[in-house]
């Protein structure tokens, strides 16, 4: 079964749609869309190294994102820029030195296409282990530092007068964020990692009434457009990235709908 | 004087400045179990910022902090909850522990909102949303209560209520409560100790003795000070923005 390259990809979506769910959740209660964003661009850096040093791509990524999670929390105490101009500088500086990597590369070819849009055909059976594994390790790790992470996204003050160490669960978080863009690079594509995090939790937050609800129904809307986008992506032979997000950008409209009634409900 | 067991927290001469301003200096004060202590002193007078060293909040300060206990519920004075998350009353009092729901039930019916229990925390009012912030702080049964500003914006029988709520809490539960409050009549009938602060600890004592101080009177004025007491006003030092105090 696992021979069927589309078996593969629907496979690897699907565990990418689980763990996305809740952390996509996390990115816009934090509002760190724009984070995801530059941890993305850096992943390329992450795959040109990987490439050059034939390395496993996944881990090399999830490497070079952490690091410069790092470096951005070190500016952060060390300039006065604000956060936005410090992610800019970060990800189109780790974006450029990634392409420029390539120019170098020349030797070695490879789908630039697949690796900003994401490429079904590339999923191997290697990729569905990091994926699945990584995935639960991710979800277990989540788990843990639920009660802090959510509480610090509530209030920080209130978290750390109570005792909960929101400083070191929003480290531990960004890795995680460091951890899915690696595992699922392949699957969207980097340049629309961030899409599959915010979009279904968007949609999620118009119809649901309770943060857990919420995270329930952005897994759901990550399934649906994965299922959607990838048969689509057969069907229209169209870049697999690409049609998971204009799924779940359909779903989000239709939630749109939810809201109109619930504000007709109120007047 | 009790023993060393019963304190909860104490400071010891803490000061915390921000972009090399003080925002409160040499502050020294100890919560002790069953005991209501009250910061009182005019606006951005470091009450504040005093509660929040206490809590641990602010790390990089000046002088110590002692905490003798882990089992904290904090009202803040202010805060700023982003709607971009759907949370209702019922997931807010979970927030920090996991409570059944027989006390989150309790606390709310004390603090009397039980009736929003599944309401989004949004749509609450001003006085309802601090009637929750309450009944959060107190329904993990906590050692120490920080609570800044507790009844602001509840309606004047609602505060009188809550304050009796309060000092009942303290005794029933015997927990150690700090209290911020602008109310001097509450101040002064519900408190075992004041601290009156402004930038530095004015003066502190029972509440009978900060009413009979001069640096008190000179805070809050003349009519402030007839509420208890009338003695001559004469202040012997002023404030300037550093913090800093100069004899006169």
């Amino acid at each position: 079964m696992l021979d069927d390259f589309f078996i593969r990809a629907l496979i690897a979506g699907i565990g990418v749609a689980i763990v996305t769910g809740p952390l996509g959740c996390f990115v816009v209660w934090r509002r760190l869309s724009y984070f995801g964003d530059t941890l993305a661009h850096s992943a390329l850096l992450g795959v040109t190294l990987a490439y050059s040093m034939e390395f496993n791509i996944a881990f090399s990524v999830f490497i070079i994102s952490s690091l410069i999670a790092l470096t951005l929390i070190q500016l952060q105490k060390r300039t006065n820029l604000p956060g936005d101009a410090l992610l800019g500088l970060l990800a189109h500086s780790s974006l450029a030195i990634g392409l420029v990597v390539i120019g170098f590369l020349s030797f070695i070819r490879f789908d630039i296409m697949g690796l900003l849009f994401g490429d079904i055909l590339a999923v191997t059976v290697d990729d569905l282990l990091i994926i699945w594994i990584g995935g639960a390790l991710i979800l277990l790790v989540l788990k843990l530092i639920w009660k802090p992470l959510f509480a610090s996204t509530v209030n920080y003050e209130l978290a750390e007068a109570e005792g909960l160490n929101p400083d070191r669960a929003k480290a531990i978080f960004t890795i995680l964020m460091a951890a899915i863009i690696a595992i699922s690079i392949k699957m969207v594509g980097l340049l629309l990692i961030t899409g599959m995090l915010i979009i279904p939790a968007a949609m999620a937050r118009n119809i649901s009434s309770s943060p857990q609800k919420m995270v329930m129904y952005s897994i759901i809307g990550g399934l649906l457009s994965v299922i959607l986008g990838l048969f689509s992506s057969l069907e229209f032979n169209t870049a697999s990235g690409p049609s998971i997000i204009a799924a779940s950008l359909l779903l989000f409209i239709l939630s749109l709908l939810n809201i109109k009634q619930s504000i007709k409900l109120k007047n | 004087m009790s023993s060393n067991q019963n304190i909860l927290v104490k400071l010891n001469g803490a000061g915390f400045s921000l972009n090399n301003k003080w925002l409160v200096k040499g502050v020294s004060l100890q919560v002790e179990k069953g005991k209501i202590v009250t910061l009182i002193g005019p606006n951005g007078s470091g009450k504040s910022t005093t509660a929040k060293i206490a809590l641990g909040i602010y790390k990089k300060i000046d002088g110590s902090v002692e905490k003798y206990t882990s089992k904290v519920g904090y009202v803040p004075q202010k805060i700023s909850i982003d709607w971009t998350l759907p949370l209702r009353v019922n997931d807010f009092m979970v927030l920090t522990e996991s409570i059944s729901n027989e006390l989150i039930d309790e606390a709310l019916s004390l603090t009397g909102v039980i009736h929003l229990k599944d309401k989004n925390l949004g749509d609450l009012s001003g006085g309802e949303f601090q009637r929750v912030l309450l009944a959060r702080a107190i329904s993990k049964k906590p050692e120490l209560l920080v609570l800044d500003e507790p009844v602001q914006g509840v309606d004047f029988t609602g505060e009188i209520a809550l304050y009796e709520l309060i000092k009942k809490i303290s005794d029933e539960l015997n927990c150690g409560i700090l209290l911020i409050s602008h109310d001097l009549h509450t101040v002064m009938s519900a408190t075992d100790h004041v601290v009156c602060l402004n930038g530095h600890v004015c003066c502190s004592g029972s509440p009978m003795d900060v009413a009979k101080n001069n640096e008190y009177k000179a805070l809050f004025g003349e009519q402030a000070s007839q509420i208890l007491s009338r003695y001559e006003h004469r202040h012997d030092h002023v404030h300037t923005s550093e913090g800093e105090i100069k004899k006169n």
